[in-house]
Formats: structure tokens, sequence, C-alpha cells
């Protein structure tokens, strides 16, 4: 198993009421599949990706990371565990500005310690592969919505990553980019990458062969598509 | 490692090149002030030490009064005034003591100061008259470079003659060879029997150059002047000046008392203006550097407001894998950076300040005041770097990501 979450529950207070954002959640995550997480606003799925994600900690519950209790990480280690098991496709895209698609996708590298000569290798690579290896000095200004987006997946995929968490990743794109990052998404997961989407569009959600929902911080629905897989391969 | 955050840092000190450059503006001004006025001082220091050293190093002054000890001198202008200004002073004693110790003492001058009106054609001149004997050329160091020097005989016979220094020689009489010409000093005719080398003078002040040097017998007989204010000794050697010093003022106290006059030597006299000169570079210096304070916050201001602004990029590089002391370095390297550029820029600036303030004043820039300038400003801006990197390294993800 890829990813398990033990109980894990997140409690935040709010002045002097505490508000349980993730209550006693399990749930296992095999290598291949791609997830898609639902709910209302408040429903928990935010909360139960920066927990999944390595962001934030759980205040109860295990998390076991390619079968390591990384729980009590401390947050030298999670750095780490970010850096290197987990790639992030955010709504906002969340590029440097003023900075060449290449140097953006080759920012994890940076913290990976990589020479310089890897890093412009690997972030060109992975700029090919979402279709961009000819706009490796474009800056964000300079790019599309759709094309910003399949930067921040080349930066995701850079350190070739275990898993890759998507928060609402075309939520800020117009039908038919969305649908390319779709398109980008699922051709990724026949590739064999793990994916968990969060994403408030049934359609969106569609394209997961497994989906859970949310509500009020606890998983009301896990239902996987019986769609026979395309490619079972890592 | 480090160098790849030092990249980062000089990334994004490139992408906001007016702000970096606004930033670093006061370290830039701070380190300039510092390293240019340091060098007004220290090159003042080393031109007095070096007219000093013109003057010649085995001589002995005595003055009336006590210019430089306590109570008097520089913590009391006026009463140190009145006390130097005490005929108490004779030419009997320069006589005497040369006379009795001619194993110390070479020769020895008293002089004295007046002031007459010089005309010569149609140029007229308000001049200070310095009053000699013949033995000054030798005392201090000062010869001619056209005609000669009045003799002994021309002194003590009030003969009226004068030495002329080249700077006024030039002023009155131009191109004119003045050798042996009339010179009108209060209407009454001198001859001019030589012009002196140059000395090179105090900037703004009277200078040596400027006097028009005459017997000191004529002085007192024709002009104004009457007391001495000061004899002045050449002593054999420099190994000498102890007991010199000693054998005048057992001759002097025969007849004045112990706080009528001062015996001093130029290196004393040397030691006390560089003292005041070193207090004056380190106040200078240390105003100076109060500029580079405020150039450091400046950096650490802009630095809070780069670290709030940078709030989703901060998230994000945590997010990507950065630590903690990633950014804080990142932040602090950026603060450095932005400081070092700053005080390299300021070194120029002090140099080509320099260069130009050496046409009308001497200034140099030594090595130490650079090191410390940069020092200095390398430590600012690590010092204020510290609270912006600090808060950019405490940043939650989670809550920087979310940041709008």
């Amino acid at each position: 198993m890829l990813l398990q979450l033990k109980n894990v529950s997140k409690y935040y207070s709010l002045g002097s009421s505490t508000i349980k954002a993730l209550d006693d959640i399990s749930l296992e995550v095999a290598e291949g599949e791609f997830l898609s997480v639902m709910g209302p606003s408040g429903s928990g799925k935010s909360t139960f990706l920066q927990v999944a994600s390595m962001l934030a900690e759980p205040t109860h519950g295990q998390i076991i990371l390619k079968g390591t209790d990384v729980t009590d990480y401390d947050e030298i280690e999670r750095a780490h565990l970010r850096n290197q098991e987990i790639g992030f496709v955010f709504q906002q895209f969340n590029l440097l500005a003023r900075t060449s698609a290449l140097d953006n996708v080759a920012l994890p590298l940076v913290y990976a310690r990589q020479s310089h000569s890897v890093q412009v290798e690997r972030a060109k690579e992975m700029l090919d592969r979402v279709g961009l290896g000819d706009r490796l000095h474009n800056t964000p200004a300079q790019l599309s919505g759709g094309q910003q987006q399949r930067v921040a997946i080349a930066r995701a995929l850079v350190n070739n990553p275990s898993i890759i968490f998507a928060d609402e990743p075309t939520g800020n794109l117009d039908s038919k980019s969305g649908k390319e990052i779709q398109n980008l998404l699922s051709e990724l997961h026949r590739s064999g990458k793990t994916i968990i989407m969060v994403t408030h569009e049934e359609n969106v959600a569609a394209i997961a062969d497994r989906q859970i929902v949310f509500r009020d911080g606890k998983i009301i629905s896990d239902s996987k598509k019986k769609k026979s897989k395309r490619s079972n391969n890592k | 490692m480090i160098g790849a955050i030092i990249a980062l840092a000089i990334k994004s000190i490139m992408l906001n090149k007016v702000r970096s450059f606004l930033t670093m503006l006061g370290v830039i001004i701070g380190v300039g002030s510092v390293v240019m006025l340091t060098g007004i001082g220290t090159g003042l220091q080393s031109y007095i030490s070096d007219q000093f050293a013109a003057l010649g190093t085995n001589t002995l002054y005595v003055v009336p009064g006590n210019p430089f000890g306590e109570g008097g001198g520089f913590s009391n202008q006026e009463q140190a005034f009145i006390e130097t200004t005490r005929p108490v002073l004779k030419r009997a004693y320069l006589d005497r003591i040369l006379r009795n110790h001619r194993e110390i003492f070479n020769s020895g001058t008293a002089t004295a100061v007046g002031v007459a009106e010089a005309r010569f054609g149609s140029t007229t001149k308000k001049a200070t008259l310095y009053g000699v004997m013949p033995a000054y050329s030798q005392v201090q160091n000062t010869n001619t470079t056209t005609g000669r020097w009045f003799d002994k005989n021309e002194e003590t016979n009030a003969d009226r003659v004068v030495v002329l220094g080249p700077t006024v020689a030039e002023e009155l009489f131009g191109k004119v060879d003045p050798i042996n010409k009339q010179l009108k000093l209060n209407g009454q005719n001198y001859t001019v029997l030589g012009v002196l080398e140059e000395k090179g003078g105090s900037f703004g002040g009277p200078s040596f150059d400027s006097y028009i040097y005459v017997p000191l017998e004529t002085l007192f007989q024709q002009f104004d002047a009457t007391y001495i204010d000061s004899l002045i000794f050449e002593v054999r050697s420099q190994d000498q000046l102890v007991a010199a010093t000693a054998a005048i003022e057992n001759e002097l106290l025969r007849d004045l008392e112990d706080d009528d006059f001062s015996v001093f030597d130029q290196t004393q006299l040397l030691n006390t203006i560089n003292q005041i000169l070193g207090a004056l570079t380190a106040g200078l210096g240390g105003i100076a550097a109060i500029s580079l304070v405020v150039g450091g916050i400046g950096i650490m201001n802009i630095m809070l407001v780069s670290v709030t602004e940078r709030t989703r990029e901060i998230g994000l590089r945590k997010a990507l894998g950065a630590t903690p002391r990633m950014i804080l370095l990142q932040f602090l390297i950026e603060a450095a950076l932005l400081s070092i550029i700053g005080g390299l820029i300021g070194l120029l600036v002090a140099f080509a300040g320099v260069q130009v303030i050496k046409n009308f004043f001497p200034a140099t820039i030594t090595l130490q005041a650079v090191m410390l300038a940069f020092g200095v400003s390398t430590a600012v801006g690590l010092i204020f770097g510290v609270a912006p990197a600090r808060k950019a390294a405490k940043l939650s993800p989670i809550e920087a990501l979310r940041y709008e």
C-alpha cells in the first residue's frame, strides 16, 4: 500500500470551540490509483489534502507512506519528504512570477540539491512531456492559464514523486484549458502515476478511477469505478 | 547547497532592480561617507606630520604661558591667548642659553609678529611681518631660492631689508624679479634681499609662504610689535632633546616662574595635534556610521515588506521541499548581498569623491577604513536581515499558500 491513513483526525480550535476538520478517517491508497476527493466546502477535503500531503500534522492517528510511519516527522523531515515523494498542483498555479518556466520547474531540484546541469536537463524533459518544450524561457505572464498549469504539473513531476496532489487543478481555467489539464492528468495516471485530486466538479471527478466524498470531516462515500484499466503497469 | 541559495537570492534581487537599488542607497551613502570622512581625517593627519617633518625634528620651542597644559590651550582659549601674549620672553635669554650650552645647541632665534601694509608699484597688500634672526633659516630649514637671507649685522642694525615668502612675492611682484627692488612697508622703503622656497601652507589660514620676513630688531623699532612670541632652538642631535629642554628650563627659571613659559618639541606638538585629529576623525566616522545604521534599518524595512509580499512564494518553496533553514538563509543572504553590493558601490563613490576632494584638501583612503566600512556594512546586512529572515522561515506553508 502506498499511502495509509489510520484513524486520522485534525482539530482546529476557534476561540473556545473545537472544529473537527477531519474526524477519525481511515483510508488506503494503492500505487497507480487516481483518486478524486469531493465534498462541499468545509467538509474537510482540503484538510485531508494538507494532512495527506505532509503539509500539516494530524491531531490524532497515523500516516504511513510506503510502509514507513511518517506521522511524527519533524519539519525538516517533512520538507525532505514533500520534496522527494510528493508533487503539488494548485488551483492558483503558484508559479514564481517573472521567472522562466524552466526555472520554475527546476525549483524542487534546487531543494533536492541537484547540480545545475541535472536541473536544466530534468526540467526540459518535464516541460517536453507536458507539451511546452518550446516555451522553456517564457515567464508565467507570457503563458496562458492552461500553459501555466502545465508548467506547474511539470514541476510536480520533476522529482519523480510517489504521489501527485492536485487541489482544484482546473478550478481557475476555462473549459477548454480545463479539459486539456484533465487529459494530461489522465495520461499521467495511465503512465502509472498515483494522483489524489480535490475537486468540486462532478465531470472532473469522473476522470478518476476512485471517488471519495467528504462531509463534516468524515468520508461518506468511497466508490471505485468498474472501468477496465487500460494499462496496469507502473 | 549554499551556492544554489545564493543564486536564488541574486535572482530575487535582480527581479526588483529599482527597489534593490533604493534599498542599497542607505548603505551606499553610509559606507561612502564613512570612508570619505575618515579619508579626510587621516589625510589631514599625514599632511600635518609631513609639514612638521619639513620644519625639522631637532627643534625646541619656548612660548609664553602654557598652551598645551591643563587649564590652558584648548580647554580655555581666551586664557591661553592672554598667556601667550604676555611679554615674558627676552632676547637676552636666547643669547644666554646659546652662550652657556654650545655643546647642546647649534643655533636659535627669537621671533615676533607684526602687521603692515605692503606696496610695490600699484599693488597693495596687508601682510604679516615675521621678525626673526638670521639663524631662523637654519633652525627652520628655510632657504632662499633667489637672493639671500639678511645677515647678523643687518639684523642688529635694524636695517630696512626683507625676505619674502614665495606667495607674497608672487602677489606683490608678479613676474618682476623682486631681488634688490624697493618694497614699501607702511610707506617706508625696504630692500628685498631674497625669496624663500615654498614650504606648503596651511589651507585657508596664514602660511609661512605668505609672510614677509624682517630682521627682529627692525620689527621692534619700525613696527608695532611689542613682545617676543617664541624662542626657537636647534638642538645638535635628537638624542639631546631631553637635556636641551632641561637646560632651557634651568636658564629661564632663574628669571621666570614655572607657569610663565613652556618648552616643547615637534613630537609633543605633533602628538597633541594628532590626538585632536584622531578624535575628530573618529567623531566624523561615528557620525557617518549612524547613516550606516539607518541604511541597515532601511534594508530591514524592505526585507520585512518583501517577506509579506512574497508570503505565497515562501509557502510554495516550503511545500516544494525548502526547509526553514533554507528559507532563512535565502532571505539572510539577500539582505547581506544588498548590503555588500551597497558597500562596494559606496566604496566606489568614496574613491571617486576623494579624487575630487584631493584637489582642494589632503585626503587619503586607508585600507583600515575600507575594511572597517565594508565589515560594518556586511554586519549591518546580516544583523538587520535576521528579523525578516526569521519571520519568513517561521511561516507555515499552509497559511502562506492561502495568503492573498
